[in-house]
């Protein structure tokens, strides 16, 4: 059976397939589960890879960890404020970049800027237009105070002007790619619906109501998945505001406590960072399927 | 057909302009700012209380600094070797792949491609704990293997590559082995040509990712001689010139992001292109 199985032609076609079957095998199927072993062996201890038992202390452990409530709060509340808002954004870009010809092509050139940068360089850009310091307070600070408000710390103040950073420079790193979707979107909605709403006399409105936006709400549906995925694994963007040490700057997030257990000062800890790494899974997964089910009840798909 | 899309009446069209001029704005002025803060000197941009938005003394002096108060060029080029190396293996094995998938027959084809598919699903964050060990326990933290060996997985470039090769025609291969053309040199000659298009975007794609990979490179080096750019301005900004030097950070950032913003102005369409067909990235 097995030297059938492998047989001239099917061996030949097998050593094709070896090299990615060997890569993703020791880098992607073993450690998923492997990552399962990890968070259920106690008190492991990577420096002699030996561990008391197993069980369920690992989740409860982190459960009760202060830094990782404050952790799934902080993503919690990027999420919902970052995933609607770049969404309606990008929509509303992407309708006026199709009703406008001049311009549009350089426009849209100019949109699609952030994703081809580097998070962790821009977003020091970021911090120094926000930051205060003794010498300046910083370029955000003084168009402030123009408009006769109060001038804030966002990098290292208080909490609320720390998130409306990080929401924004979300929004700014996470827009180009909404942009692009949502652009090709409008633009692939066949003209025979928008001719025939017009010699009904339809409003811009309505047509807007009831064709636009039933044709693209597959793709609009997709960037909310998508967006509520990237957003729940935020980390790259957060560093680059607010430095390495999250926890003391109150902004980690799910992921950046995955990789503080891991590695680090505080880290060292494969068997929390595993647990903790689950959760997050276990989160986009459910968040997923909600949206799957929502859905299926509102998309149109032609 | 382009009926439909008449201008709107003149005040929606400027309030239309208005607010897409504000968007490139705000998108454009980091990039205005990393540029001119570049170009002022230290004491100049120290004894602005109120920034300014111009300069009339710019000074590359920023750059000389950047270049050796710290190891600029050192995370240059571990950025180029990593990410050529990287790019380069994920060719190979994505070409091999694919070529097996579209091409070849063979026993539990179908359920391996499953598998394949639905690995795409499976987030990053999941598998970086146990190659964090792996990589650990093989000796190759801050390594160029270690960092690299990882990073080349890519399910969905195997994808992109097997659809594509699926639209060359049977015939050329049914024609190739009668003329007992053997699969690899078939794969080479023909099949990798006509792709070109599909492997240049890959190769972008890839090319783009690696240039900005931070997580990674962050755990499993803490040696400065390995550090790619990402971790290298982190450090800058920990470490660095000192904290108040900003003029020389923002030079530094300058010199890590125009690679990329010229690879994407010569190559602009494909990249769009290539990232609305499967992209994703916030």
């Amino acid at each position: 059976m097995f030297k059938k199985f492998f047989k001239n032609s099917n061996l030949k076609s097998w050593l094709y397939l070896l090299p990615a079957i060997i890569f993703l095998g020791i880098f992607m199927v073993y450690p998923l589960i492997d990552v399962f072993v990890y968070s259920f062996e106690e008190g492991y201890n990577s420096a002699s890879q030996t561990y008391f038992g197993t069980g369920t202390y690992n989740y409860s452990y982190i459960l009760h960890d202060p830094y990782f409530l404050q952790a799934v709060k902080n993503t919690f509340i990027l999420v919902i404020i970052t995933v609607p808002l770049s969404t309606g954004i990008a929509l509303l870009i992407s309708l006026g970049l199709t009703s406008i010809q001049r311009f549009r092509s350089l426009l849209q050139t100019i949109y699609f800027l952030p994703y081809v940068t580097n998070t962790l360089a821009v977003g020091l850009v970021f911090m120094i237009l926000f930051k205060k310091t003794a010498y300046s307070d910083g370029l955000i600070n003084m168009l402030l105070s123009l408009f006769g408000g109060d001038t804030v710390d966002f990098i290292e103040g208080p909490y609320w002007a720390k998130m409306f950073v990080l929401c924004f420079y979300t929004v700014w790193v996470v827009l180009p790619f909404k942009i692009l979707i949502l652009t090709s979107a409008l633009s692939s909605v066949n003209p025979v619906y928008y001719n025939a709403a017009r010699v009904d006399g339809t409003s811009k409105f309505r047509t807007f109501i009831r064709i636009t936006l039933p044709m693209i709400s597959p793709m609009i549906f997709y960037l909310i998945i998508t967006g509520f995925i990237g957003a729940f694994k935020a980390y790259s963007d957060v560093v680059a505001l607010f430095g390495t040490d999250l926890n003391a700057a109150e902004m980690n997030t799910i992921v950046g406590y995955v990789y503080d257990m891991l590695y680090g000062d505080s880290g060292g800890y494969p068997s929390y960072a595993s647990a903790a790494a689950i959760l997050l899974f276990a989160i986009v997964l459910t968040i997923t399927c909600i949206n799957l089910l929502v859905s299926k009840k509102n998309v149109h798909y032609s | 057909m382009e009926d439909y899309k008449k201008t709107p009446k003149k005040p929606l069209r400027i309030i239309t302009y208005a607010l897409l001029a504000l968007w490139a704005i705000v998108v454009l002025f980091p990039f205005y700012w990393m540029l001119l803060t570049s170009v002022k000197s230290y004491s100049s941009y120290n004894s602005e209380y109120i920034p300014k938005f111009f300069t009339l003394s710019p000074t590359l002096q920023n750059y000389a600094d950047a270049f050796t108060s710290v190891p600029l060029g050192r995370y240059l080029l571990n950025t180029l070797i990593f990410t050529v190396i990287t790019t380069a293996i994920m060719l190979i094995v994505i070409t091999l792949a694919a070529f097996a998938f579209a091409r070849l027959e063979f026993k539990g084809k179908n359920i391996v491609f499953v598998i394949f598919l639905s690995l795409m699903m499976i987030p990053n964050e999941l598998v970086v704990i146990t190659n964090f060990v792996t990589i650990t326990n093989w000796d190759m933290r801050n390594s160029f293997p270690g960092l690299i060996l990882p990073s080349i997985t890519s399910v969905f470039y195997i994808y992109l590559l097997k659809e594509n090769f699926e639209q060359i025609p049977d015939n050329l291969y049914y024609a190739a082995k009668v003329d007992g053309t053997s699969d690899l040199k078939y794969l080479l000659r023909v099949m990798v040509p006509i792709s070109k298009p599909t492997l240049v975007t890959i190769t972008i794609l890839k090319v783009i990712e690696c240039w900005n990979s931070y997580v990674w490179p962050r755990l499993i080096t803490d040696d400065e001689n390995y550090f790619l750019v990402s971790n290298g301005i982190q450090e800058i900004r920990e470490k660095g010139f000192g904290r108040e030097n900003i003029p020389a950070m923002m030079a530094a950032v300058v010199v890590i992001s125009v690679p990329l913003i010229i690879l994407f102005l010569v190559f602009r369409k494909k990249i769009m292109e290539g990232v609305s067909r499967g992209g994703t990235k916030g």
